[in-house]
């Protein structure tokens, strides 16, 4: 009998596949996996300490760099956790442009997971792709309010500045091509024999489980529990649209994947919507000078293209938050890592971790 | 669900509870305060009973008021749609909460987030280190008294 034990290996945090600086610390026996044991922080800026010094409005920027490829999603939670605080109740046309730009961002984030994983799993023409269309989105922001990640667009009672002229017509023509780049990376991806085999019945985790370790966003819906919170609860104008929310039925690697494509076709089709239904108007209610929400509390969440963001304002009266915290999905959703890699092959590590799609700018905050 | 239910759920669980509870707070912002050696009771209740159903921790943090840290859990039903804030509290020198991780394994990372900023010790936790911070690490950064020194930008 040969006498075998285990051994440490490092993933990261210098590791491409771990989307940022994260670093698993992995126990193998052989090629199969004890244990994998993430261990976060490199990114850590303490923003919510910096919160309590900064004004409720300079609190803004910040949110752009926690789940920095949605932060049209980041802005929305938290100027809608203000509002509610306040009242602030916000133009129509600015719900409107809220609801076109946090779902052309979904669209975009997603085209980055599914990018990043191809590129994971080896098929780097998957991510020129992914980033390929991802930049006739981002040429659209860029034209609503001059930046390409960092927007800061949405604000405290609308949105910073109305559309330019140019702006419909060419969302307009992204929605008309978007349906045929889905194809093409259907044809590219999904009906690739090696990527549906190194994906399928990988990393499985119940629908129970899912709930339990709190796992939200696509990766619990991949395991068939129906919780959106555009649907559960809806913010702003949600109730609105007519959209399915995409289940997948035994949580594995390739749901998690199928759930994000189809997602996204929800999304053209919000956007659709919307941009028939936006009314003329003002962008920007009137609201004060200096912000001094009443001491209390709220806590708000929104569906964020990797799950539930949520963010837990307590005021005392002030300029500044006296505390907030926010609830990062990324940063939850690496609870389920280790269980879910126990028994798996050390490159499945990889597809768990690029379908959990977790991001290192919000799991550090 | 209506705030009213949710008030109509609150003098339920104090009728039950009697000392061990009080209701804080005002209409959409009213919580459940417990007390912490009664507090896994109550929420292993929330997430049983059938008439609750709090399937779900969404979220779980910690604020500082200067003379005790309050630990605040936000619990969704997701089968009633409805949602239940719990509030505990402990005091600054010796500052302990029972871990929730029996009841939810969610609190797992969000438990550690707390002992590593506020450092709040949550007993019978099944891996309490710090998690953002390194390990070597001197103080709780979110506290009120934590000074920043020379790391504080000039303003």
């Amino acid at each position: 009998m040969l006498k075998t034990e285990t051994f440490t290996l490092n993933m990261g945090p210098q590791h491409p596949s771990t989307h940022g600086v994260l670093q698993v610390v992995l126990e193998l026996d052989g090629e199969t996996v004890v244990q994998a044991i993430p261990n976060m922080g490199y990114l850590h800026r303490g923003i919510e300490k910096l919160a309590e010094s900064r004004t409720y409005a300079q609190f803004i920027p910040y949110t752009d760099r926690l789940d920095y490829v949605s932060s049209m999603g980041n802005n929305l939670g938290y100027c809608q956790t203000v509002e509610k605080m306040i009242g602030i109740k916000v133009p129509e046309r600015a719900e409107y442009l809220r609801i076109i730009m946090t779902e052309l961002n979904r669209i975009a984030s997603h085209l980055i997971f599914m990018g990043s994983l191809a590129i994971d799993l080896g098929a780097s023409t998957g991510m020129m792709f992914g980033f390929r269309s991802r930049e006739r989105i981002l040429d659209l922001f860029d034209m609503a309010c001059g930046a390409r990640q960092t927007y800061t667009y949405i604000r405290f009672g609308g949105v910073s500045a109305d559309i330019p002229s140019e702006f419909i017509p060419a969302l307009q023509r992204f929605l008309a091509d978007f349906p045929a780049m889905l194809d093409e990376y259907h044809r590219l991806l999904t009906g690739n024999e090696i990527l549906y085999h190194r994906l399928k019945n990988t990393g499985l985790i119940s629908g129970q489980r899912a709930l339990e370790i709190g796992l939200t966003g696509p990766a619990l819906r991949a395991s068939g529990v129906d919780y959106d919170i555009r649907k559960v609860e809806p913010y702003g104008i949600y109730d609105r649209f007519d959209f399915s929310v995409p289940l997948g039925q035994v949580g594995d690697c390739w749901d998690r994947y199928i759930v994000r494509m189809e997602e996204m076709k929800q999304s053209a089709s919000i956007v659709t919507q919307a941009l028939e239904q936006m009314p003329e108007g003002t962008v920007m209610a009137t609201i004060p000078k200096v912000l001094k929400p009443p001491a209390g509390e709220v806590y708000h969440s929104i569906e964020n293209p990797r799950g539930e963001l949520g963010f837990y304002i307590v005021s005392d009266g002030g300029t500044n938050p006296y505390r907030l915290h926010v609830r990062r999905p990324s940063f939850i959703n690496l609870q389920v890592l280790n269980e879910t890699c126990q028994g798996l092959l050390i490159g499945d590590v990889v597809a768990v971790l690029a379908t959990l799609d977790s991001l290192m700018g919000e799991v550090d905050c | 669900m209506s705030n009213r239910d949710i008030n109509n759920s609150l003098a339920e669980l104090q009728a039950r509870y009697l000392e061990d509870v009080k209701i804080i707070g005002e209409e959409a912002q009213s919580a459940l305060l417990a007390l912490p050696h009664r507090l896994l009771d109550i929420l292993e209740f929330l997430k049983t009973n059938e008439s609750y159903q709090f399937n779900m921790l969404r979220n779980l943090t910690a604020v500082d008021y200067l003379e005790y840290i309050e630990v605040v859990y936000h619990l969704y039903s997701l089968p009633l749609r409805q949602a239940i804030t719990v509030k505990t509290r402990c005091g600054m020198e010796d500052s302990q909460i029972p871990s929730a991780t029996v009841i939810w394994p969610s609190a797992n990372f969000q438990e550690r987030e707390i002992y590593d900023l506020l450092g709040v010790r949550f007993t019978e936790h099944p891996d309490l280190r710090r998690i953002l911070l390194r390990d070597e690490f001197d103080g709780h950064p979110l506290r009120k008294t934590y000074n920043i020194g020379n790391a504080g930008e000039r303003r």
